[in-house]
């Protein structure tokens, strides 16, 4: 027990010291969190832009309450040159133009945004058709209620908090261990305890629980940075789940690290390897962006990964309201994962540099 | 006299290279003992060899009676080793690298503090392993593996890289250990290093021991002035890898 105190202690403080490690598998990636979360916080759908050549009734006469209503979703901006206007839509600078010509309103849109131009049409022929309704003075057979549930779409916060947690307990786990092993084989620590009479036991825990306590440091800090009001990261039941997520991630990803470290012959080598699998995982694993809309064979690939079930599982878990039945599949994933790279690494471990 | 080592037939094979040809060596118990050989000669391994890092392809060792392949933590916990000077826990001070080293033997930090004290290094004991000059790590490095009380002490070129002002005080050091009643075996390239401190030396070269004895009948023997002349009588001029 005391030797594995006393491993983990030393562990722990040749991490901590090491400052270009600090910043890269903690403050590089809360940087990102803290950047992308402000920058897409209100990205709702994007505001369309209409141009109105002339007199438009439908517009012109909508109640104040109402005028304000459609503000929200379109912007219009009056000109007379209708030409010009059509040319502005072609463009791409505007979404839409709409004039009267006598009992028809008019409205050119181009197809470039599918989803600005169909808000558009959509919103201007309701305007059209309540204005139908009007002008018969008789009150609408049916009428729409609308009322809001609770909202289980994505947003920004909700999907930048797993991926790019997921991304920063991936560099901690790969990084730290693929260049430790290096490190402890150059400088003979791992003959060094060869030659002691300590069994492989609390060395390997102690690898391991320096490793979860880094995770679990990581996920705290992202945790609380997502949930402050600002960014507003509300967490669902059972969110306490990316704890044991987390662990198992962090196993798969020391045992990636153990691999790289049982090939590389330097730290710089042990690093670089590291960055080229990490960037790429993260990629094709929806940390940085989603995934829906990718091509097949994307997704093929990326479910292998093992960085590709912990982001999933933990966006489900953290905040839409997902629980074992989301993190079981992926925590037995991830440990597969684990299992089968570390025995990789086992057959290529080499004592020695030479 | 109890023997501390017993090594018999020793052989080892790296690809196309004997590196070791058939060693057999015995050292007792309280001797201060040396391997000397140039470059390439197979002392290192020969060392890897007794201590239990390498398992030889023919013949074995036996430290204090108990073989040393493979590996015996009971006999692990009775036997120091200095691999080298650099072999520290990244980062950590002086203090916290002996306590580090400590602790796999079970040795208390109070203990490990008056190693420390028992090197000269008590005022660099704040000091990273990294920012101690070349003769503090060897002390340092050889207070590693001596912070248990072993009984068996190898030393991996101790001296390599310091001035001689560091040399001294670092043989007066080994004397101390070895005068403590402890076996000291150490290989090293310095043959006035070896008259000096060692009870008996094995000249090794090509993988072979080519003569073994105190160092004083070895000159008497070949009618020279020196260890050094012995040294270069039996190994030869010519450079070396």
């Amino acid at each position: 027990m005391s030797t594995f105190l006393s491993l983990s202690k030393a562990m722990a403080l040749g991490l901590l010291r090491d400052k270009a490690a600090v910043f890269f598998t903690l403050l590089f990636p809360l940087m990102f969190l803290l950047l992308f979360g402000a920058l897409f916080k209100d990205a709702g759908p994007a505001q369309g832009t209409v141009v109105q050549i002339g007199r438009v009734q439908v517009l012109d006469e909508l109640p104040a309450d109402a005028r304000k209503a459609l503000s929200d979703v379109l912007k219009i901006e009056k000109s007379k040159d209708r030409e010009q206007a059509l040319e502005d839509v072609r463009k791409g600078d505007v979404d839409a133009a709409v004039w009267q010509n006598g009992d028809t309103v008019e409205v050119r849109y181009s197809a470039t945004d599918a989803v600005a131009s169909g808000t558009i049409t959509q919103v201007l022929g309701s305007v059209v058709d309540k204005a139908n309704v009007a002008a018969t003075g008789q009150p609408p057979a049916f009428r729409l209620a609308l009322d809001r549930v609770e909202d289980k779409s994505l947003q920004a916060i909700q999907f930048f908090t797993p991926g790019l947690l997921g991304w920063a307990v991936a560099m901690g786990g790969v990084v730290g261990s693929a260049i430790g092993l290096v490190n402890w084989r150059k400088k003979r620590i791992l003959r060094r305890l060869w030659l002691s009479p300590v069994s492989p036991v609390p060395v390997v825990s102690a690898r391991i629980g320096v490793s979860l306590l880094l995770a679990f440091a990581q996920t705290a800090i992202f945790i609380l940075v997502a949930t402050l009001p600002y960014y507003g990261l509300k967490l669902t039941g059972d969110w306490w789940l990316v704890l044991p997520l987390v662990a198992c991630g962090t196993l798969a990803f020391l045992s990636i690290g153990l691999l790289i470290g049982a090939l590389a012959k330097s730290e710089e080598a042990a690093n670089g390897i590291a960055q080229i699998i990490i960037l790429p995982m993260a990629f094709l694993s929806g940390a940085f962006f989603p995934l829906e809309g990718a091509p097949g064979w994307v997704e093929k690939v990326s479910s292998v990964m093992p960085l590709r079930h912990l982001v999933t599982a933990m966006e489900d878990v953290l905040s839409r309201g997902g629980g074992w039945g989301e993190a079981l599949p992926a925590m037995g994933w991830m440990l597969a994962f684990a299992a089968v790279f570390t025995a990789l690494a086992g057959k290529l471990f080499r004592w020695d540099a030479a | 006299m109890t023997i501390a080592i017993n090594a018999q037939g020793l052989r080892k094979r790296y690809g196309d290279v004997q590196a070791v040809d058939g060693v057999d060596l015995e050292v007792a118990e309280g001797e201060f003992f040396g391997i000397l050989g140039p470059n390439g000669a197979g002392k290192t391994t020969t060392m890897e060899m007794i201590e239990g890092l390498r398992e030889p392809d023919e013949g074995s060792a036996e430290l204090l009676g108990v073989k040393s392949w493979p590996r015996d933590r009971g006999l692990l916990r009775r036997i120091g080793v200095q691999l080298q000077a650099s072999a520290f826990f990244e980062k950590l001070t002086a203090r916290e690298q002996i306590h580090t080293f400590g602790s796999l033997y079970g040795v208390s930090p109070e203990r490990a503090d008056e190693m420390l004290a028992t090197v000269g290094l008590t005022d660099k004991a704040g000091t990273r392993e990294d920012k101690l000059s070349g003769g503090q790590a060897q002390r340092l490095s050889i207070a590693c593996a001596l912070v248990h009380d072993p009984e068996l002490v190898f030393l991996d070129e101790p001296t390599t890289g310091l001035d001689p002002q560091a040399r001294r005080n670092l043989w007066d050091l080994l004397r101390e250990i070895n005068d403590a009643g402890r076996t000291v075996v150490l290989t090293t390239h310095y043959m006035d290093e070896a008259e000096t401190l060692c009870d008996r030396v094995a000249v090794m070269d090509a993988g072979k021991v080519l003569k073994v004895g105190p160092p004083r009948e070895l000159i008497a023997e070949l009618g020279v002035e020196s260890l050094e002349d012995v040294f270069l009588r039996l190994t030869g001029r010519e450079y070396r890898e």
